[in-house]
């Protein structure tokens, strides 16, 4: 079998805060067209490496490479452009917009429409039926009118996931997707995040271990900012040195 | 005035669209008949500079403290060229208003990259040079004396009367608050409210925040050029009260006062510190800050929405599915710190 191309390569990557390394020189490797999950216990740096993955955090050392495209030290939106589009742990929305309005503006991102300001807003109505349909596609098309500030917390996890899509990235960046999430929305993420990846690359923090089990190709187990172990989620989950650090409880 | 009112009621009916903006256009048609002609040219002018600071105020989320120095080097450049070339007081304002625009791109490449408390100080603080400059380069500017005896120019027509000058002006405001209007609901204007809710959302989505702001703060800077080049034609002066920091202080007041993120709230409160001052001025009342000063914290504490934001809520359908209009909010410290990161 062919080795699949490695389209996202961290060289030595490190972060430090004030004589903390978050991240620890970290040599990642995603192949193309797997999900790659990140796994590991509150504070082993996934989300810093997210940040520094989307250009939100500059690292202190070592390199990031996304496509052939040197991109450390590149700034977010630059990142986007190339083609990965990320999610946010934490619901990152704008309140008092509609979900509609939400995916429009992201679907408008990289036509140039944004920058017309002498042309009429009713113009972004052209995105709409493509929102309709990715926001039918993660379950949000009976709120489509409803602002964001306004609906219930799956809700806006799931505005989340279909934000990320509208970018239609290379590379999708989830953080934490199902976090907060009830047993049926996770079913529907797990669903949903299965049927996105066609075609794409996907780099997931999670911690629900039975939605990287059934979705992961790859588990990148970090502790303490160091990568602990790598390889298929069978095999890491065995592995004395993660259940020991990790998933103890959860695999005895 | 014109346009007016199509912003707040979006989505309203057609026939009080219409209505209202009949109505602000007969309001703006009238006003000399009913104010001394130059108090009446001062509200076209503040309620301008007032929406301009609005766009940048309301629908960025940016607290410029220092836009004195766009409608106060506009006024002298509008002032010079009128002095020195004779040419049309139209072309003397448009040079004016792009003197300011080239003004704001390095004071805003500086400042966007802050938020916040911090874009204030740093806007102020270019403010005081300019002011300083002004007060400085006395060869050009007239120091202390300001510059004297602007000419108000239009081949054809004789402007010295202040009632013929008021429609010659309102043209150029009305195309300045119709330019307002139509960035506000522009794709350009989404993109930028979204800039003010969440920033690190908006690039996140590939919109580089930063040069948007740039763009921004650059077109309400042009916007309150041409207010304060017309300010300047209108008095005959352009004095460095026009640069000072009670200009930049007035400006938010007035946009607080009529309502920030409303628009043509601003034009309200432009009209009416603009009125209250010149009353309390003719009945030789001298400490007028203390009373704009206490119109201003009232308003503040009482009615955040400001004048137009108040009565837009009041009036509200509360039919269907409507919510509640936000309270008007600052942009708060976000950018890169508002990134959970955790170690």
């Amino acid at each position: 079998m062919r080795q699949p191309r490695a389209i996202l390569v961290t060289q030595g990557l490190s972060k430090e805060f004030q004589g903390f390394r978050a991240v620890s020189a970290v040599d990642l490797s995603v192949a193309e067209g797997t999900v790659h999950a990140l796994v590991g216990p509150n504070g082993a740096g996934k989300t810093t490496l997210f940040n520094l993955l989307t250009g939100f955090l500059k690292p202190t050392a070592g390199r990031i490479t996304f496509d052939g495209h040197d991109i450390t030290g590149q700034p977010p939106e630059r990142i986007a452009g190339l083609g990965v589009a990320r999610s946010f742990q934490v619901t990152s929305l704008f309140e008092q917009m509609t979900a509609r309005e939400h995916v429009e503006l992201a679907l408008q991102s990289g036509t140039g429409l944004g920058r017309r300001f002498w042309r009429t807003d009713t113009l972004m109505r052209r995105f709409s039926g493509r929102a309709l349909e990715l926001l039918g596609d993660v379950g949000l098309a009976h709120l489509a009118d409803r602002p964001a500030g306004h609906l219930p917390y799956g809700q806006k996890r799931a505005l989340e996931l279909a934000l990320a899509l509208a970018l239609d990235p290379a590379l999708l960046l989830l953080d934490e997707p199902t976090a907060g999430m009830g047993l049926e929305d996770i079913d529907r993420t797990v669903a949903l995040v299965d049927q996105i990846r066609e075609g794409r690359t996907v780099v997931m923090v999670e911690h629900n271990m039975s939605v990287v089990g059934s979705l992961a190709d790859t588990v990148t187990v970090l502790q303490r900012g160091e990568v602990l172990v790598e390889g298929p989620y069978d095999r890491v989950k065995t592995d004395p040195r993660v259940v020991e650090a990790y998933l103890g409880a959860d695999v005895a | 005035m014109i346009l007016a009112l199509l912003d707040k009621l979006h989505g309203r009916p057609v026939w009080i669209r219409w209505g209202l903006f009949a109505a602000g256009l007969l309001v703006a048609l009238g006003l000399p008949w009913s104010l001394y002609p130059p108090v009446a040219t001062d509200i076209l002018c503040w309620g301008l500079f007032a929406v301009a600071f609005d766009l940048l105020l309301g629908h960025a989320g940016l607290l410029s403290f220092g836009h004195a120095a766009f409608w106060g080097s506009s006024a002298y450049v509008t002032g010079l060229i009128a002095l020195h070339s004779g040419l049309p007081f139209y072309v003397a304002v448009l040079g004016g208003a792009g003197a300011a625009a080239l003004l704001a791109l390095p004071i805003g490449f500086l400042a966007v990259r802050r938020s916040g408390i911090y874009f204030a100080m740093v806007t102020l603080a270019f403010a005081q040079m300019v002011y300083f400059i002004a007060n400085q380069w006395g060869d050009v500017t007239g120091g202390e004396n300001g510059l004297q005896g602007i000419p108000r120019d239009l081949p054809g027509f004789d402007l010295s009367d202040s009632f013929v000058f008021y429609y010659a002006a309102l043209p150029v405001v009305l195309l300045g608050l119709a330019a307002a209007w139509r960035i506000a609901h522009s794709p350009f204007g989404r993109v930028i409210a979204a800039v003010r809710d969440n920033p690190a959302r908006a690039r996140a989505l590939g919109y580089p925040a930063d040069r948007y702001k740039l763009v921004v703060f650059t077109v309400s800077a042009f916007l309150s050029g041409l207010a304060g080049g017309l300010y300047a034609v209108n008095h005959g002066f352009a004095s460095l009260q026009e640069v000072y920091w009670t200009t930049s202080g007035k400006v938010v007041v007035m946009t607080v006062l009529g309502g920030m993120g409303t628009l043509w709230g601003s034009l309200l409160g432009a009209g009416a510190i603009v009125r209250l001052e010149d009353w309390l001025s003719t009945s030789g009342f001298e400490e007028t800050g203390l009373v704009t000063g206490g119109v201003f914290i009232v308003v503040v504490l009482l009615f955040r929405r400001g004048v137009w934001g108040t009565l837009a809520h009041a009036l509200r359908p509360r039919s269907g599915s409507s919510t509640p209009d936000p309270e008007p909010h600052l942009e708060h410290d976000h950018g890169d710190a508002s990134q959970p990161v955790s170690p």
